[in-house]
């Protein structure tokens, strides 16, 4: 079978990422310094940092491994300059091609939690470790207290574009939840509506809760939060209130999972800028 | 010369020049839009990027004018051609530029006048109905204006003069029939 190289990279990574994931108050997000570009070849610098305030460094960096970056023609990228500090990693990347980029982390898989002998909390893959299927009978005691079995996945993306916006990079892969635009993410526009549509394991899906949060919330009382459930066909609609750059946060949960996992769970954040009209 | 010929040439361009006068001198087909820059008060003054378009109702656009800085090596002004943000959206982004002949470079404050030659080959086919000329100008460390003029094609002398007026990139917008 001819597996793409992002999807051999998607089921390798893992590691670097599993640090910020279990500190799941936070908001993880890659924040790039444009969105939409002209001109010859235009550069874009990233942030990519893991925070409450948005878009605020201040926690720990998301660190540059995992990190992937797809051309508009669907092929893996270099990225430039990467440098992780004390709160943050920044890369840049060179868009040579027109065409919309996709930047971000994708990992997901089988995941265990349990409770051993005297009671302390168990979990597998091991943090800093790759799950490995075929390991997971042997690694995982099956009739472990409080054992629960997930079939997991999380993506973090950004999309910057230059010239005119495309719509390779959102070929669903079919792992996890994962976002296809009717209105393009590099296309959007304060009292104007965006429609996108959400897939979990390339399946439209009800019921996945959204959390939209624009930026600059340490500089206001209110979250503002945005709260956008998908429709029967996985559709979710969101009018922007204003301009700014958006965390969207999206959440799907079932229990259609098959052994030995018993539910699956989707996570999918994205940064989007809106413009004014 | 055999006099048939020359006769056929005499037609000819007689003929000719009939058909061209048709098409130029039409008044419903030339319009001048005068554009004014405002002098503005600030420490660090760039000549805008101005763009001109007429859009339909369904925001279908067609480019007017687009002036930008041509002058930078490697034609680095186009970076900033993004920054004309309502006509990257509907134009700007989806062509290569320059357009030939509706190019050129930024300019100063006062009243800058650009001709519309209506039956000029991208405009003619044009269909009839309501329609936006839309203005806008952006400027580096500065701010952005649109300023929209409702029109209808083809022309109805009898609505002319149209007028507008920005509030700070722009200054006022009139469009002339010829």
């Amino acid at each position: 079978m001819k597996i793409s190289t992002p999807l051999k990279t998607l089921f390798t990574l893992g590691v670097a990422l599993s640090l910020s994931f279990s500190a799941n108050a936070h908001r993880a997000w890659v924040l790039p310094s444009s969105t939409s570009l002209s001109g010859e070849a235009p550069w874009v610098t990233f942030d990519a940092a893991v925070s409450n305030s948005l878009f605020v460094f201040e926690h720990v960096p998301l660190r540059m491994k995992g990190l992937m970056a797809q051309d508009p023609t669907g092929k893996l990228v270099e990225v430039a300059n990467a440098h992780t500090g004390k709160y943050r990693s920044t890369f840049d990347l060179n868009l040579v091609t027109e065409g919309t980029y996709k930047v971000g982390y994708a990992m997901g898989g089988l995941r265990a939690s349990w409770k051993d002998s005297e009671g302390k909390r168990k979990r597998w893959p091991a943090r800093g470790k790759t799950a490995n299927a075929a390991d997971f009978a042997k690694e995982v005691p099956k009739d472990a207290d409080s054992l629960k079995v997930s079939d997991s996945y999380r993506r973090i993306e950004t999309y910057v574009t230059a010239g005119e916006p495309s719509n390779k990079v959102f070929e669903p892969t079919n792992k996890g939840l994962e976002l296809v635009p009717e209105t393009h993410p590099n296309d959007l526009f304060a009292g104007e509506t965006a429609k996108f549509q959400f897939l979990f394991h390339g399946e439209a899906v009800a019921g996945v809760k959204l959390a939209i949060v624009k930026g600059g919330t340490r500089y206001r009382n209110d979250q503002k939060q945005i709260d956008v459930v998908t429709d029967a066909k996985g559709y979710a609609n969101i009018t922007w209130p204003e301009a700014g750059m958006y965390l969207i946060e999206a959440e799907y949960k079932d229990n259609k999972a098959t052994a030995p996992a018993t539910i699956r769970t989707g996570s999918y954040s994205a940064t989007f800028a809106v413009f004014p009209e | 010369m055999n006099r048939n010929v020359f006769l056929k040439a005499v037609l000819l361009a007689v003929f000719c020049s009939a058909t061209a006068f048709s098409s130029i001198s039409s008044a419903e087909n030339n319009l001048s839009v005068e554009v004014e820059l405002p002098r503005l008060d600030v420490a660090e003054y760039h000549k805008p990027y101005v763009a001109l378009w007429l859009e339909d109702s369904n925001r279908k656009a067609t480019q007017i004018a687009l002036w930008y800085d041509l002058d930078m090596k490697e034609d680095e002004g186009k970076k900033w051609l993004k920054d004309i943000r309502q006509w990257w959206r509907r134009i700007g982004r989806k062509a290569e530029q320059p357009f030939d002949g509706l190019t050129s470079a930024t300019k100063g404050p006062g009243k800058h006048v650009i001709a519309i030659d209506l039956s000029a080959k991208h405009l003619q086919g044009l269909p009839a109905g309501e329609y936006k000329l839309r203005i806008e100008a952006s400027r580096e460390v500065g701010g952005k204006e649109v300023v929209n003029i409702p029109l209808v094609l083809p022309v109805n002398a009898s609505d002319y003069p149209l007028q507008a007026q920005g509030s700070s990139e722009l200054g006022a917008v009139e469009v002339k029939l010829n």
